[in-house]
């Protein structure tokens, strides 16, 4: 076989693969996003841009973005470098850390409901220890903070890991001399952290941030169990388009916009942390 | 004052032990050679000076300071190491200036010395480049001028030469051999060349299995050896050996020829280096198996009693394979090693 040729073949069968159950079907959804009925038209894009709820969602979708994912980028760099330094029982930690990620998003979501709902723990113990007089309801519309900050909690118990696993195979992989010679060249620990281990982590930062922040734009179950409705995200919005509005062109539109916001964020990311032109890392 | 003063220490790698019992003193300023075979622990003893490895028992002091519960970077040391280290992700200018934007100074007083370290090292048109595009000469010799441009009281080099070709590393080993005398740097420099060695060495410490055989001045290493490993270790091509018997006191036979030594009541082993012998009419016969025109020399390496000696002669001597030699050693040349202990003896 033609050594040139045969890289493309063997990839065929996976391209195929994507181009029947991804690009057509996606297709599909810009050609619905695009018309009404009859020929091209934005219609389906001003009709969800102009809904009153829409500032909100956009609103929220993005706030709680920037509240969970700096949190879970210096959660797992901090979890990442600890690990790395660890010399017995590392794996296990590990697998301890990574357990919310076998655990799906709306499960999670009714765990953390569990300890902030009228009879879960954390009423249960407030009015035990007397800071309560009887068990209350934390997550309604009265407490918009509570309801943000048990989404944030959620959000940053499940999906920490997802970014902790990455970098700390991009940690475990810098060589240990760049270390020692930036040890003996004067950096302190903190210096070490900012001028070896950052730049050199730069690909894995890449891909865990592009990753986080795309699942932060795509965040529904957890939403929907925690908050109902207090709290409304885009892709609830979206959700509520097809099934409760059973107006897929509409859903169809919020879905690419909030494709065309992660592809926005994936290509600002991949800006900001890109390496430099001849540096090999 | 950067006097280094290694006191008994020992170094082991779970049940291998890497060095016994290391006692050396570098004086403030000395130029001090490591010189030892691949494996022998240089690098080892090197990096418990820096403070990257923890030495199993023992002390090592910097100017007069205890400095083994301190950190590398408190210890005023800058090193090269042997796989140099260069940080792929930062241009070759930052990689040399590392330390010193460490040390916070100004700008301009980092751009000067790096621009000076990088012309010493010949590679000042090669600032703006990144690690991953220089050779290896090139990346080693970003990794001195790294650690000259610390102008530190001590400076640990390994084997800081070894990937340039010959004539650069003639060139690089006057120029650092330059700076350094000039500065008031105290210097240990880890090397397997003995050129390099004897060429730039105030002291050289002969290393041997975790061990310091012998720490001396180059010419006193080449002409006493203190021990058989020593002799056979430095001089190209290394000392002969041959077996010598007891022949009366303070006589010894060699090859059937007798000769004066020190007394002794056992059995030694007689050596000689391969330029201290002359053709004469009464020595050692040799048989001649190769011969090798060196341009100013030639190298014969022969045959004694069934043992492989090699000896340098003058270029204009005609001699071919198979010829009867008589070769006289100079008698004050003459070494003598007790095969037991493989220590000298006068
Ligand atoms: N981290 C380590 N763990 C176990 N053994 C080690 C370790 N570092 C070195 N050694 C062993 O210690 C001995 C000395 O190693 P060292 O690196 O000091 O040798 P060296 O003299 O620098 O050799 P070379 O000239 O090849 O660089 C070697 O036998 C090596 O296998
Ligand atoms: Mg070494």
């Amino acid at each position: 076989m033609n050594a040139r040729l045969l890289p493309y073949v063997l990839i065929l069968p996976v391209t195929l693969f994507l181009c029947l159950f991804f690009l057509y079907p996606f297709l599909l959804v810009s050609k619905q996003a695009f018309s009404t009925g009859a020929g091209f038209t934005l219609d389906n894009f001003r009709e969800v841009t102009s809904y009153w709820k829409f500032p909100i969602t956009m609103r929220n979708t993005l706030l709680l973005a920037a509240a969970v994912v700096p949190i879970q980028l210096a959660l797992a760099l901090l979890m990442a470098t600890m690990v790395n330094r660890m010399k017995k029982g590392r794996d296990l930690v590990l697998y301890v850390w990574t357990i919310p990620l076998g655990i799906s998003d709306l499960a999670a979501g009714i765990i953390w409901l569990a300890i902030f709902e009228q009879s879960g723990f954390l009423s249960s113990m407030m009015s035990g220890l007397g800071l309560v007089d009887k068990p209350v309801n934390l997550l309604t519309f009265q407490n918009p903070g509570i309801v943000f900050l048990a989404i944030m909690l959620a959000e940053i118990w499940r999906a920490t890991a997802i970014m902790l696993v990455i970098l700390v195979a991009g940690i475990g992989l810098i060589p240990k001399e760049y270390y020692e010679a930036a040890e003996v060249f004067g950096a302190s620990h903190w210096k070490r952290f900012l001028r070896i281990t950052l730049p050199l982590l730069r690909p894995s930062l890449q891909t865990a941030l592009v990753l986080r922040v795309i699942l932060a734009f795509e965040i529904f179950a957890v939403v929907a169990a925690l908050s109902g409705t207090l709290f409304p995200v885009l892709m609830g919005e979206t959700y509520a388009y097809q099934f409760d509005l059973l107006n897929s062109g509409a859903a169809a539109a919020m879905a690419l916009i909030i494709l065309a916001i992660s592809i926005a964020f994936t290509l600002i990311i991949l800006r900001v942390l890109r390496v430099p032109k001849g540096a090999t890392i | 004052m950067a006097q280094i003063e290694i006191k008994n220490v020992a170094k082991r790698f779970g049940s291998y032990q890497a060095l016994h019992d290391i006692n050396l003193t570098i004086q403030d300023q000395e130029f001090m050679v490591l010189l030892g075979a691949s494996g022998c622990g240089k690098t080892t003893l090197l990096r418990i000076i820096a403070g990257l490895e923890t030495a199993t028992t023992g002390e090592v002091w910097i100017g007069g300071r205890r400095v083994d519960h301190l950190a590398p970077r408190d210890r005023g040391i800058a090193m090269v190491f042997q796989n140099y280290a260069v940080f792929p992700h930062l241009t070759v200018f930052e990689n040399i200036g590392f330390g010193l934007r460490m040390q916070k100074l100004p700008n301009d007083e980092v751009k000067g010395r790096v621009e000076r370290t990088a012309e010493l090292m010949h590679i000042e048109q090669l600032l703006k480049r990144y690690s991953g595009e220089l050779s290896g000469g090139q990346r080693q010799r970003v990794a001195v001028a790294r650690a000259l441009a610390m102008e530190p009281d001590v400076i640990l080099m390994d084997e800081p030469l070894s990937n340039l070709d010959a004539l650069l590393r003639m060139e690089m080993r006057a120029e650092l051999k330059g700076v350094l005398a000039a500065s008031t740097t105290t210097a240990i420099y880890v090397t397997h060349d003995q050129v390099e060695a004897m060429s730039m060495a105030d002291r050289i410490s002969v290393m041997h299995q975790g061990e310091i055989v012998q720490a001396a001045s180059p010419i006193e290493v080449y002409r006493n050896p203190a021990a058989e490993f020593v002799a056979g270790f430095i001089g190209n091509p290394p000392m002969n050996f041959l077996p010598a018997a007891p022949a009366g006191d303070g006589k010894w036979s060699v090859a059937g020829q007798v000769m004066d030594g020190p007394s002794s009541g056992k059995p030694l082993k007689f050596a000689i280096r391969p330029e201290d012998m002359r053709p004469a009419d009464t020595g050692l016969t040799a048989t001649a198996k190769v011969v090798e025109p060196l341009g100013a020399h030639l190298l014969i390496t022969c045959e004694v009693q069934g043992s492989m000696f090699r000896a340098v002669l003058d270029s204009d001597m005609s001699v071919k394979p198979g010829d009867q030699l008589t070769l006289a050693p100079q008698p004050d040349r003459m070494r003598w090693f007790d095969p037991d202990t493989t220590l000298a003896v006068a």
